[in-house]
């Protein structure tokens, strides 16, 4: 297992708020290989931020309690000391959000920020650095960088700015970039920009990539792999086949089949998930999923389901995964053969 | 090029629907803030509509779809004279709605109403949501009090809520619900349209497909027409009957949805499409990466709006504003390619 980047084991993030303690992130395990694309996905308030941020450690000590593992380069993240873990975040795992304008400084232009984590990273001069940043720059497709390294933040435009965010999280050779909805808020022809650009970094730098969406979309185009949250736990982890050929979890399933589809039934009604995320001050005892779901049995009201691996790369957190499945194959089988 | 085949009975079904509001050469221009020391400069503007025409007819969901800063915010504003116009026409029940002002203006406005992203920022945080729902049946005068407490019951039914709905607070409404609100509210006082603008883009895909699915049972409960508003061309394509494409300020093509998505002719259109990420497992397709960035409105492209970006673009592009024609029933498309 020497091509795992990033190994995460039972982790929790528990948080001290003054209305008391909530579980943000409960019990998430998943790793990420060298060089490969993971996708988070998941719908709003599900975790997936808290937990990109909890590899980092980026919540204020003391509000905050981490429990469990994050392996990386043979140490566990969760037990560095404030240097060492202020030098994994500039050195080796990179992070990229929705608005660039909370990363990007504002006060310095393009190119110096990349220069100086250059000059930080790879013990360069400031002539190498400054050509460097240019040369990242153009890699992540701005047009002319020698002169857009010289602007400020907020006089690039949206796309220019993710762009120019991305090379700053570059700049340092991550070997991980955790991606955290950086396409959210970006127009369709932008973000089918942006997605390319990831897709040829990830080749040309051979580097991990945690992508974190709320759009299925976004996740077959880009990942190889998916790992589906819902209230602080990972409910399926599939590849990109499994997860749309032949999803196992009810949320996953639900999910799917609640997107109109370009090529779907326009008369037909959109399949529905009933009920909303309850909050995490009111998290059901047993499977988390058990309001909303149409399988739903005492069993999955009283106690919570456990993870079963049922391919090599397919596990998922439900009773009756199993029997959902055979009931749905019977239905197909009920629909090719009549 | 493709060949254009419509089925006839969509064919039939739209020659036979009556027009509700018939939009025609709308422009909207913003005036453009000068500093003190511009005085003396001319006076610039943001052209955020230019120029568009099109007709929702009765009983339809017309779409209007098309990048962030593209007009379609403006244009549904500008139709009920939210904003006011710089040029044109909305002509509804014979009359022009940018000519009324007053008692007429009013009356428009009871049977064309607003549903926004997100209704949340316009209720009242202190009022129970009844008394809300109930305000435009007081100034409208309709109805005793108890019988606007039952209309209201009534409608807080139809949107899919509970009667103890009634005598909450704002705050205590998930985003799903308080977009029923927002139905709710545009809903009370029997409107002929609805204008809705990105009404389920802040919402999660489950969420989203709940509020669809109510969209389509309220159209035919109470004979609605919509104009829909989206950025999201997957949404759109379900929920419309035809479809208008936004880029810069133009309306660059048109169709009904089948058509549109199964011919897509303008540049703009087909980039537009293949940009939209699929989600199934070997999906990956061919994208038209466009080039470039989208131009200030402040200062569109000359000729044909899209020509700095446009694959196809020639030289009269630059010089020749593309009009919209009709090159098959109903699609509507304007780029010289199809210029016989
Ligand atoms: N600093 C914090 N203190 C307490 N609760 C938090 C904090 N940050 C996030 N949460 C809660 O954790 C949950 C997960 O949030 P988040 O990870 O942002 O979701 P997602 O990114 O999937 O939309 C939410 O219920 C949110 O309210
Ligand atoms: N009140 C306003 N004053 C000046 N410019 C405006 C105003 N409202 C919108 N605009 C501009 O008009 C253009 C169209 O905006 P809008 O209609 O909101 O687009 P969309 O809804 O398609 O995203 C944009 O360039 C926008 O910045
Ligand atoms: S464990 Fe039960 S409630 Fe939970 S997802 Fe599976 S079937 Fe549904
Ligand atoms: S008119 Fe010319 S520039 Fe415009 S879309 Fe058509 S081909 Fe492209
Ligand atoms: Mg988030
Ligand atoms: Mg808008």
């Amino acid at each position: 297992m020497s091509d795992v980047l990033l190994d995460i084991k039972n982790l929790k993030t528990h948080f001290y708020t003054e209305t008391g303690h909530v579980t943000a992130v409960n019990g998430v395990s998943f790793n990420v290989k060298k060089g490969e694309i993971v996708g988070v996905v998941g719908e709003s308030g599900c975790g997936k931020s808290v937990m990109s941020q909890t590899i980092l450690r980026l919540f204020e000590e003391g509000t905050v309690e981490y429990e469990g593992e994050i392996n990386f380069n043979g140490r566990n993240l969760l037990k560095l000391n404030k240097r060492q873990i202020n030098k994994v975040r500039g050195n080796d795992i990179s992070m990229i959000f929705q608005d660039p304008l909370s990363t990007l400084n504002p006060v310095h232009t393009v190119g110096r920020q990349i220069a100086e984590s250059i000059i930080l990273h790879q013990n360069a001069s400031k002539k190498e650095a400054e050509e460097k940043a240019i040369e990242l720059l153009r890699l992540v497709g701005i047009p002319s960088p020698e002169k857009r390294a010289k602007e400020y933040p907020h006089n690039l435009s949206g796309g220019m700015r993710q762009r120019a965010m991305i090379a700053v999280a570059l700049a340092c050779r991550p070997k991980l970039l955790i991606a955290d909805e950086p396409t959210t808020a970006l127009d369709v022809t932008i973000q089918a920009q942006i997605l390319d650009l990831m897709n040829n970094l990830n080749e040309e730098l051979d580097m991990g990539i945690i992508f974190i969406t709320h759009d299925l979309g976004v996740v077959a185009d880009l990942c190889s792999r998916v790992v589906v949250m819902y209230l602080g736990e990972i409910v399926e982890e599939a590849s990109i086949e499994e997860l749309f050929d032949r999803p196992l979890h009810p949320y996953t399933q639900g999910l799917i089949k609640s997107i109109p589809q370009l090529d779907g039934d326009r008369s037909a009604m959109l399949h529905t998930i009933e009920g909303t995320v309850p909050p995490l001050t009111r998290v059901p005892k047993g499977c988390r999923f058990a309001a909303r779901c149409p399988f739903a049995d005492e069993k999955c009201v009283a106690s919570a389901p456990p993870v079963t691996e049922y391919t090599a790369t397919q596990k998922v957190k439900c009773w009756h995964f199993e029997k959902i499945l055979k009931n749905q194959e019977g239905i197909a089988d009920v629909h090719t053969y009549s | 090029m493709s060949t254009l085949t419509l089925e006839s009975s969509n064919e039939q079904k739209i020659e036979s629907k009556e027009t509700l509001l018939e939009i025609k050469n709308v422009k909207k221009f913003f005036p453009v803030k000068k500093s003190l020391l511009q005085f003396n400069k001319e006076q610039t503007y943001v052209q955020a509509v230019n120029d568009v025409s099109f007709s929702i007819l009765k009983g339809e969901t017309y779409g209007l779809v098309g990048e962030s800063g593209c007009g379609k915010s403006t244009t549904g504003r500008t139709l009920l004279k939210l904003i006011e116009p710089t040029e044109g026409e909305a002509i509804y029940n014979g009359k022009d709605i940018f000519k009324l002002s007053g008692q007429e203006l009013r009356k428009v406005r009871q049977d064309i109403q607003m549903v926004f992203q997100d209704p949340y920022s316009s209720l009242n945080p202190r009022k129970r949501i009844g008394k809300t729902l109930e305000e435009p049946l007081v100034i409208h005068n309709i109805g005793t009090p108890k019988e606007r407490t039952e209309i209201v019951m009534e409608i807080l039914s139809k949107v899919g809520l509970q009667l103890e709905h009634y005598f909450r607070y704002p705050h205590e409404f998930s985003g799903g619900q308080r977009q029923r609100i927002g139905l709710a509210r545009a809903l009370i006082l029997n409107p002929k349209l609805l204008i809705m603008d990105e009404p389920v883009s802040a919402l999660d895909v489950s969420i989203q497909s709940q509020i669809l699915n109510l969209l389509k049972t309220l159209q035919s409960d109470f004979d609605l027409s919509y104009l829909f508003i989206s950025h999201d061309m997957s949404v759109i394509r379900h929920v419309s009957d035809r479809i208008g494409v936004m880029y810069l300020g133009k309306l660059v093509e048109e169709a009904p949805t089948d058509e549109l998505f199964a011919n897509p002719l303008h540049p703009y259109t087909q980039a537009l499409l293949s940009a939209v990420p699929v989600p199934k497992s070997g999906a990956k397709k061919e994208r038209i990466i466009l080039e470039g960035e989208l131009p200030s409105p402040m200062n569109p492209p000359s000729g044909c709006v899209f020509h700095t970006r446009c694959p196809f673009a020639m030289d009269r592009c630059k010089m020749e504003v593309p009009m919209k024609k009709e090159i098959a029933n109903g699609h509507h498309i304007a780029c010289h390619l199809y210029d016989k």
